[in-house]
């Protein structure tokens, strides 16, 4: 027996491992202590945890625990990785590059720098959702201290590739910032082999608790220093003041230890049950698989529907809990930018859903999700004006629509 | 966001979904919206010699929202004369369905498909159009 609604929004977040609650559970009460407590053994064993678990991270990324930062969660990262580069190299440049495909906490904090006097450059990206190598060779200037590019995108999937791009950064000594929190625990990734100096990630999109995350930075060849932006009591070597939130570093560093010894197998697994539901989903007229399909996440597919509109169709996909590019769904009502930016037309974008596995997805899942969205599709179809239009041969780009 | 009881009610069992043969010189055909925006409707009305709507259909691309709007405007439509099918107000379709502000203008396009199809009709039987208030997007 299947339990309904279906969880396959795991880019948004996933659900904690029990193996990863149940290691956390003693930091609540009989650990309390405070890990900067040097002088009691309650500090000691808070300290001895996040010790344990700083390891763990580490080993997942092959870096130096030593480099690694304890923050809120990805947001937080990506804001210490660019806001922290500015100043600390002011004195060499103010040019920034990032990718118009980027989260918003790396899009937003760039835009906040701008007004603090910063230059930024956005790629475009190509109609695959991957960056041109050469117009990031190109877009460097003696002016630039930081290119940021994430790993994988958590919309559509689609990695970056991150030794070609710290080839470039390497050459011409400049410092590559990497948003890795979709990548990280999902496909091998190792800051030394891909040449990565500071790189975001996050505890609650790899079976951790929500609330945590880290920032690596590169200590050695060469030694990387952001300038902290939450200032106190100088925890973290004077990056990152705050008492160090210890479940959750522990139920992180537990996740990573996990995600290890299981990467080989959930990738096998999730990417054989993604790609027999997105190759069923496609069968369906007029269905799109969004962004490149070679360099992508296992785990997730992203998928327009044309002719039907997201949130109506996810309506009626509501045994799924899913998410769709579609305006309707977001307050601004502007339909996905990371879509519109691989050159989709607005109607793509509206018309899209992503579907994100996880580690506890099952088959028979999978064959119900298939069922549901095939179903849900043609039912809104047989209600879609567009539809019975295309059905009869009218050109929708020549219809003068009536609005706007 | 949770959707009332009615747009659900509305969505899983639609009323008049269909299409009127839009050739007919009594039936008015408005199609509103536009597929970059995310909702078009099309909502149909076939009328008889005594002004009265005695059949209504629609097609939406939209969400469950914009659905719901159009298949409730179909059921209000019928049976009433075409002046009193120019009295609906997107706001009394708000107030039917609920719905929350982020889906008002949702209901704002059922009522442009209700005046827009009436006037398609006025036009082909040899009336001026009614004035349409500027849409509200
Ligand atoms: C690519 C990417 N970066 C950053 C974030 C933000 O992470 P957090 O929720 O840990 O702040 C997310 C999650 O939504 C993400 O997908
Ligand atoms: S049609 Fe877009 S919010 Fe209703």
């Amino acid at each position: 027996m299947i339990q309904l609604p279906i969880y396959l929004d795991n880019n948004a977040t996933t659900p904690m491992d029990p193996r990863v609650l149940e290691a956390m559970l003693p930091y609540f009460n009989e650990k309390f202590g405070n890990a900067a407590s040097r002088n009691h053994p309650f500090g000691w064993a808070a300290e001895e945890g996040v010790d344990y678990a700083r390891e763990q991270i580490a080993k997942l990324i092959n870096c130096s625990e030593k480099e690694i930062i304890f923050t809120s969660g990805a947001t937080e990262s990506n804001n210490l990785a660019i806001k922290g580069v500015f100043e600390m190299y002011a004195a060499k440049g103010n040019h920034i590059i990032t990718a118009t495909t980027e989260h918003k906490a790396v899009l937003d904090t760039c835009a906040h720098l701008e007004k603090l006097g910063a230059t930024i450059t956005y790629l475009e990206v190509k109609a695959d959702g991957l960056i041109d190598l050469n117009e990031l060779s190109n877009a460097i200037t003696d002016k630039t201290i930081l290119v940021s590019i994430m790993y994988g995108n958590n919309e559509i999937g689609v990695i970056q590739p991150m030794k070609e791009i710290s080839a470039i950064t390497r050459s011409k000594g400049v410092l590559l910032h990497t948003d890795a929190t979709q990548t990280v625990g999902k496909i091998p990734v190792d800051v030394e082999a891909d040449g990565i100096d500071l790189l975001s990630f996050t505890a609650h999109k790899m079976y951790g608790p929500k609330g945590v995350g880290a920032l690596y930075v590169r200590r050695k060849n060469p030694r990387v220093k952001v300038t902290a932006q939450m200032d106190g009591g100088g925890h973290e070597r004077g990056m990152r003041s705050g008492t160090l939130n210890v479940p959750g570093i522990v139920g992180f560093g537990k996740a990573c230890e996990i995600a290890m010894q299981d990467m080989e197998k959930d990738t096998i697994r999730l990417s054989a049950m993604r790609n027999r539901l997105e190759k069923s989903l496609i069968e369906l007229e007029e269905a799109y698989i969004n962004g490149n399909t070679d360099h992508r996440l296992p785990h997730v597919t992203n998928i327009s529907f044309k002719y039907v509109e997201g949130e109506g169709l996810m309506m009626a996909m509501k045994d799924l809990a899913v998410s769709s590019g579609s305006a309707c769904t977001s307050a601004s009502l502007e339909p996905s930018y990371v879509l519109k930016s691989l050159g989709l037309n607005d109607d793509l974008a509206h018309s899209s859903i992503r579907f994100g596995l996880g580690r506890f997805t099952t088959d028979e899942e999978i064959d119900y999700a298939i069922e549901c969205t095939k179903k849900a599709v043609t039912k809104l179809r047989d209600m879609s004006p567009l539809w019975e239009m295309f059905k009869d041969g009218i050109d929708l780009d020549a219809v003068e629509w009536a609005e706007h | 966001m949770a959707y009332s009881e009615k747009v659900i009610d509305h969505y899983n069992n639609p009323r008049n979904v269909g299409t009127l043969d839009k050739a007919k010189s009594n039936v008015g055909t408005g199609l509103v919206g536009a597929p970059e925006c995310g909702d078009v409707m099309r909502l149909q009305i076939e009328v008889d010699q005594n002004n009265v709507i005695t059949d209504a259909k629609f097609k939406t691309f939209g969400c469950g929202s914009a659905i719901a709007s159009s298949s409730l405007a179909t059921e209000w439509l019928k049976g009433k004369s075409i002046d009193q099918a120019l009295e609906i107000d997107n706001m009394d379709i708000v107030e039917e369905l609920a719905l929350p502000p982020v889906k008002i203008h949702c209901s704002v396009l059922a009522e442009d498909a209700i005046k827009s199809a009436i006037n398609d009709y006025r036009v082909k039987n040899g009336m001026d159009p009614i004035e349409l208030p500027k849409s509200h997007h």
